[in-house]
């Protein structure tokens, strides 16, 4: 019983750990600083000249 | 067949025939700047562009080989010192401000476009900020390379000096965030092994598991206690240092005395850890102050974005010849060229040339403003028309702009007298509170010593008066924010809370009722041809003239009916002459017809006292003439009708003459009115209602308002009126809306109406959880619990006042 618990809750000690590193980092790099335009920034089709489709039509003009 | 621009949606003009080729269609453009933008959007491959924007761009605008020029300043070392920060030995980075974004196509725009040019490392536009932060290879690309490349996409970038306050506001919003997420972490985990503690505690438990637990928990309250908790303890040390009590003297003693007894507990057995109520109260505190703190700061940026909105260089012209300098540079008394289209660089009187200033940045109006030699101008309003040259009468800190970010941080530094009252309430409290504490404790030592503790923190915890304290500046943060997205910026921190009380309004006449400015009131035919063909010939005439007075003939017809002119001349001290249909017409002051008998031309009685007229005449006779005066603003009728129904009295009182005042004041319905008064006879009227026990709020906007503004209870100033009206007013109508007034008074009435619910709230919780906690029926998460509710329903309260 206590053996299991000790490892799960090692386990989760290290799933802090993660976590904490992972939220200080986004806070570090300012992803807290902006909380619209990601949100549209996604909806940018970014990736539109990489669909083969696109590119054909692009050649040909 | 008439087409829209596919670049910017104006009209596209009959004889123009600009296209470009946009994913293989092609497309009209209204103007070369139009074209130059799209062509470069298209030549870059970032047509998508079009595709995704939900909003059109405002036009395209030539760049002129002269204003790239001047952005080559931008890459003097002694300027970019300012606001470019050296990452590396020539990796560089700056903010920059985006002017000209209207949806997030944009952003895509600029930062696609950015990212393809060779040296720029990385481009990030903020969406909610519109700033933009760059890093790039100085080796490689050149500052101004980029500011043009922005350029020519139809955007204008200017350095945004990022301030020390500003890097400190943003480390410490860093620093916060940071407290929450381990007070968060810590919580979520230290909560759950609580349950299961609670659950062991009522069906069972092997005592190693539970210590187990306990050890686990305590580890993982370390951190919020030795951390996040910090800054509780700090104000609290800083509190009693100045021999004061404020709420964060029982947080910190909750806090310190459940860690220090539930980490006894944990290491000699018997009884019950507290470490769940521990990180709860920590989390719940430190969230819902990073959230006030947000409030807070959102009026400040706001304030600031306009400040960084002047620009950062301009033509200085010394011994006759042009120089670009920094505005930094400028001192009183230079003289400085503003061209058209370009923002002024510090207030500044007009010398010579005559123009239009957008001054909306400050007001929030898009009407131009009419600037003629011996006229002052601000810094970051825009030159319209022709190019001015001035003389600076204020840079740097002595700016109207600065000044009404100075006043925004007095309101702020100032706390409603309101609040204040909480803060010493609050204080009282938490003495009371402490005593009480100790009695509970004391008594329970003598019935159930193994209770006392629990009872103890249960009672601190529950009572904790944060409710108390964020009960007035939550909703006057609220109010505050909404008051200034509606235009209306509050100076002063009691304004809100005096305005509920007002029960009379006084009005100044000139600039404040009314514009201000003349308005076309009547056209007079005094020959062959009717009124309106009058006013339309007028109309053409002044056409191409930039006289103040000729805004005020454009904005009387419609502007597609006007007629053709030819050989329009300026005659100054006189008026504009023209030829139209191949007769030759002058329009303009008494000197048009002087040499005609003025009695013939019978003008009728009813012009009013102070009107201008203006005539107009062919070559061999007087057509008509027309009345210019000063004309109630749009909204003031409504905004009397509203305060009348609401029960407020109203007046006027005005310097002007007797029967101008009486002629407004009847268009209005208002009934007590006093003319011809000096500023210190307004501030005796004033007194006098005073002291028949009114509350008087006092609307006005100039030099002559001052006095009086001052010493009403509370005052509204023009965002158009003067300097000193604005430093003496405890509220700026930047939107020049009146109507905006009455909507501030009944949020000040709101707004202390929440507030009171606040306060009952708030006390009526605390004394009704105290007996509870006190007898021992409250365990201390549930008190942690009820504590950050009640705390929650105030904010929630507060953000209700809209």
């Amino acid at each position: 019983m206590t053996g299991i618990l000790v490892f799960l809750l090692s386990l989760t000690a290290v799933m802090i750990i993660a976590a904490g590193v992972g939220i200080f980092w986004a806070i570090k790099s300012g992803q807290f600083e902006d909380m619209e335009g990601p949100a549209q920034r996604i909806l940018m089709d970014d990736d539109d000249p990489l669909i083969p489709h696109n590119r054909l039509k692009d050649k040909e003009e | 067949m008439k087409f829209t621009c596919y670049h910017c949606g104006q009209p596209v003009p009959d004889d123009l025939d600009l296209t470009v080729k946009i994913s293989g269609e092609s497309r009209s453009m209204c103007c070369h700047g139009c074209q130059a933008v799209a062509k470069t959007i298209v030549d870059n491959g970032l047509q998508d562009y079009y595709l995704h924007r939900t909003s059109m761009p405002v036009s395209g605008q030539d760049v002129v080989p002269d204003e790239l020029k001047k952005l080559s300043l931008y890459d003097h070392p002694d300027i970019q010192k300012s606001f470019v920060i050296e990452n590396d030995a020539h990796m560089k980075e700056a903010v920059l401000i985006l002017e000209g974004i209207t949806c997030a196509a944009c952003i895509w725009l600029n930062e696609r476009h950015l990212k393809q040019l060779s040296g720029v490392k990385s481009a990030q536009v903020n969406y909610a900020t519109h700033r933009a932060r760059i890093s790039w290879d100085e080796n490689v690309i050149k500052l101004s390379t980029i500011l043009a490349e922005i350029q020519l996409l139809g955007y204008n970038a200017h350095p945004y000096n990022a301030q020390t306050s500003d890097a400190l506001r943003q480390k410490k919003r860093k620093l916060d965030l940071r407290r929450i997420a381990i007070a968060g972490l810590s919580a979520a985990q230290v909560m759950m092994l609580a349950v299961a503690l609670y659950a062991g505690a009522a069906f069972g438990m092997e005592t190693s598991t539970v210590q187990l637990m306990r050890y686990v928990s305590l580890g993982l309250t370390l951190p919020v206690v030795f951390y996040a908790a910090l800054p509780f303890y700090r104000s609290a040390w800083y509190a009693l240092r100045s021999r004061k009590l404020s709420m964060d003297v029982p947080v910190s003693i909750a806090i310190i005395s459940a860690f220090i007894g539930s980490t006894w507990i944990t290491f000699h057995g018997k009884g019950v850890v507290y470490f769940d109520a521990i990180t709860m109260f920590a989390l719940f505190l430190l969230a819902a102050r990073f959230l006030e703190q947000g409030a807070k700061e959102k009026s400040v940026e706001a304030a600031e974005n306009l400040l960084k909105l002047a620009p950062a260089m301009t033509i200085r012209i010394r011994d006759g010849k042009q120089e670009v300098v920094p505005v930094l540079d400028l001192e009183m008394g230079d003289m400085i060229l503003a061209k058209p289209g370009e923002a002024i660089a510090a207030d500044a009187v007009v010398v010579e040339g005559e123009s239009s200033a957008d001054e909306a940045l400050l007001t929030g109006e898009s009407r131009s403003v009419p600037k003629k030699p011996g006229d002052s101008v601000i810094a970051g309003s825009i030159n319209l028309d022709g190019p001015l040259f001035l003389q600076v009468s204020g840079v740097g800190e002595n700016t109207v702009l600065a000044g009404i970010v100075r006043m925004l941080d007095r309101a702020q530094a100032e706390k409603p007298r309101i609040a204040q009252m909480a803060d010493r309430v609050a204080g009282y409290f938490t003495g009371v509170l402490l005593v009480l504490t100790l009695i509970a404790g004391g008594i329970w030592l003598w019935i159930d010593p193994s209770k006392t503790f629990e009872v103890v923190l249960a009672v601190l915890v529950v009572t904790c008066p944060c409710a108390l304290s964020i009960a007035a500046p939550a909703a006057m943060a609220a109010a505050g924010s909404h008051l200034l997205q509606r235009g209306t910026l509050l100076t002063r921190g009691h304004a809100l809370e005096t305005l509920a009380q007002v029960n009379h309004v006084v009005f100044d006449k000139t600039g404040t009722l009314t514009y201000g400015k003349p308005v076309l009131q009547k056209s007079i035919a005094l020959g062959k041809v009717d009124a309106e063909l009058c006013l339309r010939l007028a109309a053409s005439l002044e056409q191409a003239s930039e006289h103040p007075l000729a805004a005020s003939f454009l904005n009387a017809v419609d502007q597609s009916t006007l007629f053709l002119v030819e050989k329009a001349q300026n005659i100054p001290g006189k008026g504009v002459s023209g030829m139209i249909d191949g007769v030759a017409y002058t329009l303009g002051n008494i000197t048009v017809v002087e040499n005609r008998s003025i009695t013939e031309l019978g003008l009728p009685e009813e012009v009013q006292a102070g009107a201008t007229v203006v005539w107009l005449a062919s070559e061999n006779e007087t057509l008509g003439a027309f009345v210019l005066s000063d004309e109630l603003r749009a909204d003031a009728i409504e905004l009397v009708s509203q305060l009348k129904q609401a029960g407020i009295r109203v007046s006027i009182l005005s310097g002007d003459s007797e029967g101008a005042v009486k002629y407004f004041a009847d268009k209005l319905d208002i009934d007590t009115y006093s003319s011809s008064m000096r500023p210190e006879d307004k501030l005796a009227a004033l007194q006098v209602m005073q002291k028949a026990g009114d509350v008087v709020a006092m609307i006005g906007d100039g030099v002559n308002d001052a006095p009086v503004l001052a010493g009403a209870q509370v005052s509204f100033a023009m965002g158009g009126g003067t300097q000193v009206a604005h430093a003496s007013s405890d509220i700026v109508l930047l939107s020049e809306k009146l109507v905006e007034i009455w909507h501030a008074i009944e949020l000040g009435r709101e707004s202390i109406k929440v507030i009171r619910q606040n306060f009952v709230w708030a006390i009526g919780y605390n004394f009704l959880a105290l007996p509870f906690a006190a007898v021992g029926f409250v365990p201390p998460w549930l008190a942690s619990l009820g504590m950050s509710t009640s705390s929650l329903i105030v904010v929630l309260n507060a953000l209700r006042l809209k």
